[in-house]
């Protein structure tokens, strides 16, 4: 057997953790010991996973700090939906979402190139800011738009539904703040899991290859790439757009889980945007297996915490930073080396431990 | 040794607390069931809405409201001789929330769900609940998307396109104005809804609207550039479709500018005169659509306003009043089932479908209120004057 470096090896563990976690869960689930909690969270927290895989693309190795991923993910849902329901009952199911999954992804990705270059001549606070902006506008524009279809084909309008100007017959699909409502559902926990592990073997071998290498490279020290004659425009373009890319599959399954998809602070605005970099930072930065984790369970414990009632927000807000601290503070971090309680100690004794056996 | 002790025992902890989790997800009881029902057969009501975050006053004004209900109706022995045991869950006014909270209550046993509180959020449940059978009685979203399509949705509070088209044929037949100019909040489902209707209808009786203005919820603090709009293109009356926070911040401004046109607000309006640091001599004169008011002095008002300012503090609005009626509304509904709590949700839920069609209803907000097949409930919308610092009505 070919022998298989280190972060190989950690990515195809991780998917086998996910396989298993998958098989256990549609286990549960078809057998009915899975609460319907639990069952309704699968998709969500997969669709977030995705998001934060693909930020994660972005901060940890393109190093740049991106404040607009839900803006991605944004684009991704709603034209998506839109092709969706657009088309209910003119394609059939299948080929509908496998289209629907293009048609998001390539939205995304376009966006993500589109905003990217003028974006990326920033860099740092800057750039953050500017992306944090591109989310907002995004979200405000997708408010205000009125998009409908009769016989005569499609009409726009970015003032209010009458200026559609449709005959009776008409349909509105994109109804401004109301959004779109009754995208047919169609994101299951298989095909999610699915993009998930994808989307996990795209990022690890888009971080190891040449243009990978490069990215890292302008990542640690610009000058010295420019130096080398790396273009940087071109690597950091790339990133960023696979970047988006990734957030955009993340909003078509988003989308396809819930009956009406409306654009607001909650789940697409800046508080979104900073809810997937929480995940991404809890999780390591540059780890896109822990960006996973993190991300589950940060989306479980505001259900879990249900039972403490109103006091479950605060709960959470001290929980979250209970765990940067335990994950991130210098003082802690020594602790945890000196009693054996690092992540990588607890799995080389496990590891050990299988040995010995 | 002592390290490797500590950190099985980490482990173990890690995986136990996982289990846990699971446990009472699937469990039967969560600490937030507000009736203690142990082991005893009891109709099982849910409640969803936003009791944190920005919306948050109207999700716990539901939910006191029904507290009060099920607590009145307990205490009379209950619906068909079984007790309610009830448990509100929280959704921050978010659609995919409102599902994890719609789930939670189903693992939790909900037989008939009174919910959710915002429209974007009970579209969303809604089309679970219509999947899965079980009865939903919304007492305040008031988007046609919830009920469309969903035979097992029915409103309480007035549908959009019936308070936008009422508002407009008001206007027009008492001749209030004849230049309309509209102020409305553009990211919210609600608002742009009723205003859609609005001037939909202003079109067919003769209304000119010279003015459309529109703000978001992330800049409602200052409208004075809408307001000098619709001052510069004449209007003589301003219609006013959302909340009465930024409705109180528009009617300062209008008069700090010396701008005075009718103002004509809907039923989010209501609560106007209870904003903090609003000089109330300003609300003097304003037109709203509400189906209750809070000083009214009829027995079941003063009764429930009483005990709402007793139990929670502070004085309901018609979201509280519109979910209060709405456990009523279940009760008289299921006494005319006969069913008991053993039945299916499935068996509940047409059950409820037929039976609701033909209750007829005296509530807080509303006289003689039915309910067509669509799952729209018809009350006349009283229309009120602001005056002497209390509504007057104006029929």
């Amino acid at each position: 057997m070919k022998k298989l470096n280190g972060s190989t090896k950690k990515l195809i563990s991780s998917i086998a953790v996910i396989v298993v976690l998958y098989i256990v869960m549609s286990t549960m689930q078809a057998t009915g010991n899975l609460s319907s909690l639990m069952s309704g969270l699968l998709v969500p927290v997969c669709a977030y996973a995705l998001v934060a895989i693909g930020l994660n693309l972005c901060v940890g190795y393109l190093g740049e700090l991106s404040l607009g991923h839900a803006g991605f993910m944004c684009v991704g849902a709603f034209t998506s939906a839109f092709f969706s329901k657009t088309f209910q009952n003119e394609i059939p199911d299948v080929p509908r979402f496998i289209l629907a999954l293009i048609i998001g992804t390539f939205f995304a990705a376009l966006f993500g190139f589109l905003i990217a270059i003028p974006v990326l001549r920033l860099s740092g606070d800057y750039l953050a800011i500017v992306t944090l902006a591109f989310g907002e506008i995004i979200k405000n524009v997708i408010n205000v738009l009125y998009v409908g279809r009769d016989a005569n084909g499609f009409h726009f309008s970015l003032k209010d539904m009458m200026s559609l100007n449709m005959d009776f017959d008409g349909v509105v699909l994109v109804n401004g703040a109301q959004g779109i409502t009754g995208t047919p559902r169609q994101s299951t926990f298989t095909i999610s899991v699915l993009l998930l592990i994808l989307a996990l073997i795209v990022t690890h071998n888009f971080v190891n290859s040449r243009t990978g290498r490069a990215v890292k490279a302008i990542r640690d020290n610009q000058i010295a790439a420019e130096t080398v004659g790396l273009p940087i425009t071109k690597y950091k373009l790339t990133a960023f757009t696979i970047s988006a890319a990734i957030a955009g599959v993340g909003g078509v399954l988003y989308a396809h889980n819930i009956n009406s998809l409306t654009a607001t602070t909650n789940n697409f605005g800046y508080n979104m945007s900073i809810m997937i970099l929480v995940y991404v930072v809890l999780g390591g930065i540059g780890n896109f297996s822990g960006s996973v984790v993190a991300t589950v369970v940060l989306t479980m414990l505001p259900e879990m915490l249900r039972g403490l009632s109103t006091y479950r927000m605060l709960i959470y807000s001290i929980v979250l930073i209970g765990l940067m601290l335990f994950n991130w503070a210098p003082g802690i971090l020594k602790f945890r080396e000196e009693h054996g309680l690092t992540t990588k100690q607890l799995l080389d004794k496990f590891k050990k431990k299988k040995e010995v056996q | 040794m002592k390290k490797k002790f500590l950190s099985v025992s980490l482990c173990a902890a890690l995986a136990a607390s996982l289990f846990v989790g699971c446990g009472s997800g699937g469990g039967a009881a969560t600490s937030t069931e507000t009736v203690e029902t142990s082991g005893e057969l009891t109709w099982r009501i849910g409640g969803i809405g936003p009791i944190t975050g920005g919306a948050a006053q109207y999700g716990q004004g539901v939910m006191n409201a029904i507290q009060i209900a099920v607590d009145e109706i307990n205490e009379a022995g209950g619906i068909n001789g079984y007790k309610i045991s009830y448990n509100f869950q929280d959704d921050e006014a978010d659609s995919q929330k409102s599902v994890n909270a719609y789930n939670t209550l189903k693992d939790w046993g909900m037989q008939i769900l009174e919910g959710t509180v915002t429209s974007g959020a009970c579209a969303a449940v809604s089309a679970e609940t219509y999947n899965d059978r079980i009865f939903q009685l919304t007492p305040s979203a008031s988007s046609t998307s919830v009920t469309e399509g969903h035979d097992n949705t029915f409103q309480i509070c007035f549908s959009d396109p019936n308070q936008g088209t009422v508002s407009a044929d008001y206007i027009a037949d008492n001749g209030l104005g004849t230049k309309i100019g509209i102020i409305y909040d553009s990211s919210d489902p609600y608002s742009s809804g009723v205003y859609q209707n609005f001037a939909k209808e202003a079109a067919n009786v003769g209304l000119e609207i010279v003015a459309t203005e529109a703000f978001t919820s992330d800049n409602k603090t200052d409208f004075s550039t809408q307001l000098q709009k619709c001052k510069a293109a004449g209007a003589d009356l301003l219609f006013l479709p959302f909340y009465y926070q930024e409705g109180s911040v528009v009617l300062k401004q209008a008069h700090d500018m010396a701008y005075e046109p009718i103002m004509f607000g809907v039923d989010g309006f209501d609560g106007l005169l209870g904003v903090k640091d609003f000089d109330v001599s300003l609300a003097e004169g304003v037109y709203l659509l509400t189906p209750f008011a809070a000083d009214a002095t009829d027995d079941a008002t003063k009764n429930f306003v009483s005990k709402y300012e007793e139990q929670f503090g502070g004085t309901p609005n018609q979201f509280a009043a519109d979910a209060y009626d709405g456990v009523y509304i279940l009760k008289e509904a299921l006494e005319a089932t006969g069913l008991t709590p053993e039945a299916s949700n499935e068996e509940i839920c047409e059950a409820l479908i037929e039976a609701i069609q033909n209750v007829n209803y005296d509530g807080l907000t509303g006289e003689a209120m039915t309910w067509n097949e669509k799952g729209e409930v018809s009350k006349s919308p009283k229309a009120v004057i602001i005056e002497n610092g209390g509504y007057v009505s104006v029929e």
